[in-house]
């Protein structure tokens, strides 16, 4: 019996395109009324002043020093952040990667449990711990190493510390993923091939997992810069991150405007982050989906 | 340019070499002697615990106990890195984020090997698998022949005094793979190493080595240049994996005899002891009497099952009167179809004494 091959075919492609489409619009939907159309709307707030187009807001950047000193901050914050998960986090995610696999689950399921304790329950867990009276502090005491408390948080210390506890895991699971797609073939193969086990790490398997480093950098520093809760709860007004700085123009003095133009700055230097990643290491990989 | 020069091969020595994990014996007591310059082959079948004896020897697995030597020097416990073996893998293990030089320069650099003399050494690696030019090609630009030869030439710049291959053909296709036989016993030749190759394929194994050791459950069941292997099995497992003889269990008579049901064999080796032996018979082994034989030959009497055009030969399947199913082959040509007959018919065959061959189950 002839049948053509191309006429089903094509229609079963087409049928399933469209399917594929259906599938995807309420996600789609929801995604531009919640997110794209206020975006669209936030930044028209910031360019918007009686009724006229105005560059006010964006003006306020150049000569308001505490902009200046909120995104210095931040960044810093951020930059403290990623490479203190990264020192830590890489010993977790090489250890997971080469232990037996009931180990290498347990070492996960450490890392990933603190994720389902709320980011708030955790910042008033960490004040308890690191306040003038708190379990550290009288700890130390106690052992005689200190003599008067030690100021361990509403500082810029105890932000750093918290944010680095709830964003550890982001750094550990793309560096694993990374890590665990490594062939063990190609460190024996180092080692036999005469290198020592530093050589080996440093010459093969180090460049091998960047991309899990760079995955994992670009995540933990983009997640920080948005951070709210930790550094509200354990900045103790010391620590002035951007989105304290959008809060306060909104709740104190209901600038609107001014609040939209920090968040568009904000978003446009993640969009340059990520722009810049991506030249690095392709976006998939990042989204730890290749 | 300079030829990569060995320097003098040594030979390697295991010695009662066991591996125990648990409750599983991966290594049951497994010693070799391999000469140096020789080539040997670890000839079995997946699980047989030849990936592990390859991992002792590289240095990967600690055997339980045992010891190996290189030359004189006892490596049991040193690390892979200072074992001075060249490894070439299954599926050749070349750093994907290094272009072709880099990847054959490797050894050179983690040896300390002063960078003036990389160029010449480069040269000479990249010549040796014919593939000069190459140096600059990223590995994912290559053929699976072509990373086959940066693997054999990463492994041998480095002048190791011994060179070990884990099923390094086995990912190519059979043209492909053939070509490489050809080329890897020339390299051989040239290079004069002492090289131990494992492989499953028996035939790669029986074609390319200058010794086969078959390996069974953990332990070397035999080990011996292809021909005796192939003639004269050592058990039953030997028989059954080298050339697919059939077994067929006899009883023994005699130090040169044994019993096939009724009929009384004669082999020209010794018949082992034991309560259960088989009679094993390589197809090519048999041969269909016309009538008139030589009386000290051994003569099976049998009925025609079955035959099978096969080309270049015709198969003949065969019940023995006393029991028991033999195939053997038939040229195709005038003279075999002469001897050929049908299925139902009755056919003598003869197996001569220095081919019959009574061998211990394994």
């Amino acid at each position: 019996m002839a049948v053509s091959h191309t006429g089903p075919e094509i229609l079963h492609e087409r049928r399933e395109q469209r399917l594929t489409l259906l599938l995807l619009a309420p996600a789609l939907a929801i995604v531009i009324c919640l997110l794209v159309l206020p975006l669209l709307w936030l930044a028209w707030q910031s360019i918007r002043a009686d009724g006229g187009f105005t560059l006010v807001n964006y003006q306020r950047f150049l000569t308001d020093d505490i902009y200046l000193i909120s995104f210095l901050q931040t960044f810093r914050i951020a930059i403290i952040v990623t490479v203190v998960t990264l020192l830590l986090g890489y010993p977790v995610a090489y250890a997971a990667s080469m232990a037996p696999r009931h180990w290498s689950v347990l070492i996960l399921a450490a890392v990933v449990l603190p994720f389902w304790t709320s980011v708030l329950v955790r910042a008033y867990a960490w004040l308890i711990l690191l306040q003038r009276r708190g379990l550290v502090n009288s700890a130390l005491m106690d052992m005689g190493l200190i003599d008067s408390p030690l100021l361990l948080v509403n500082n810029e210390f105890g932000t750093v510390l918290a944010t680095i506890h709830i964003l550890l895991p982001f750094m550990v699971l793309p560096l694993y993923a990374t890590m665990q797609k490594i062939p063990r073939e190609l460190t024996m193969a180092g080692s036999s091939l005469g290198g020592s086990p530093v050589f080996v790490f440093t010459r093969v398997f180090l460049p091998l997992s960047m991309p899990g480093v760079i995955a994992g950098m670009v995540l933990v520093f983009v997640l920080t810069l948005g951070f709210y809760i930790t550094p509200e709860l354990l900045g103790g007004g010391r620590t002035f991150m951007v989105s304290m700085l959008v809060s306060r123009n909104i709740e104190i003095y209901h600038e609107w405007g001014a609040a939209s133009s920090i968040s568009v700055v904000l978003l446009l230097s993640v969009f340059l982050i990520f722009r810049l990643s991506t030249k690095l290491v392709p976006f998939e990989r990042i989204m730890g989906t290749r | 340019m300079s030829k990569l020069s060995f320097r003098e091969p040594v030979g390697v020595s295991v010695r009662s070499a066991t591996k125990s994990y648990d409750d599983f014996l991966a290594l049951d007591n497994v010693s070799l002697e391999v000469a140096p310059g020789e080539f040997v082959s670890i000839l079995g079948p997946s699980g047989s615990g030849k990936t592990t004896f390859l991992g002792i020897l590289g240095g990967f697995v600690q055997p339980t106990s045992g010891s190996i030597h290189l030359g004189t020097v006892d490596i049991t416990y040193a690390p892979p890195h200072k074992r001075d073996i060249g490894i070439v893998f299954q599926n050749y293990a070349l750093f994907p984020h290094m272009n072709v030089a880099d990847n054959i320069t490797f050894p050179l650099r983690a040896r300390h090997v002063p960078k003036s003399q990389w160029a010449d050494k480069l040269e000479g690696a990249l010549a040796m698998v014919e593939l000069s030019g190459y140096g600059q090609r990223q590995i994912h630009e290559l053929s699976g022949g072509q990373r086959q030869r940066v693997a054999l030439a990463r492994a041998m710049i480095f002048e190791p005094r011994l060179i070990l291959m884990d099923e390094p053909l086995s990912a190519l296709d059979k043209q492909l793979r053939e070509t490489m036989q050809i080329e890897l016993k020339q390299l051989h030749h040239k290079l004069d190493a002492t090289i131990i190759y494992v492989t499953h394929d028996q035939r790669e194994a029986l074609t390319m080595s200058d010794r086969v050791a078959i390996m069974n459950k953990g332990r070397i069941a035999q080990i011996d240049t292809p021909e005796r292997l192939h003639d004269w099995p050592a058990d039953s497992f030997v028989a059954s994996f080298i050339g697919e003889a059939t077994l067929l269990p006899v009883v023994r008579k005699s130090a040169d005899t044994a019993a096939l049901g009724d009929t009384l064999l004669r082999s020209t080796q010794p018949v082992p002891t034991g309560d259960k032996l088989f009679l094993a018979v390589h197809s090519e082994k048999l041969i269909v009497s016309d009538g008139n034989h030589d009386t000290n030959v051994n003569v099976l009497h049998a009925t025609v099952k079955d035959t099978l055009y096969q080309g270049e030969s015709i198969r003949v399947f065969i019940t023995l009167d006393t029991g028991g199913e033999l195939s053997l082959r038939l040229p195709s040509n005038h003279s075999g179809r002469r001897l050929l007959k049908q299925p139902g018919e009755p056919i003598t065959v003869l197996l001569h004494p220095d081919d019959t061959v009574v061998v211990p189950q394994a």
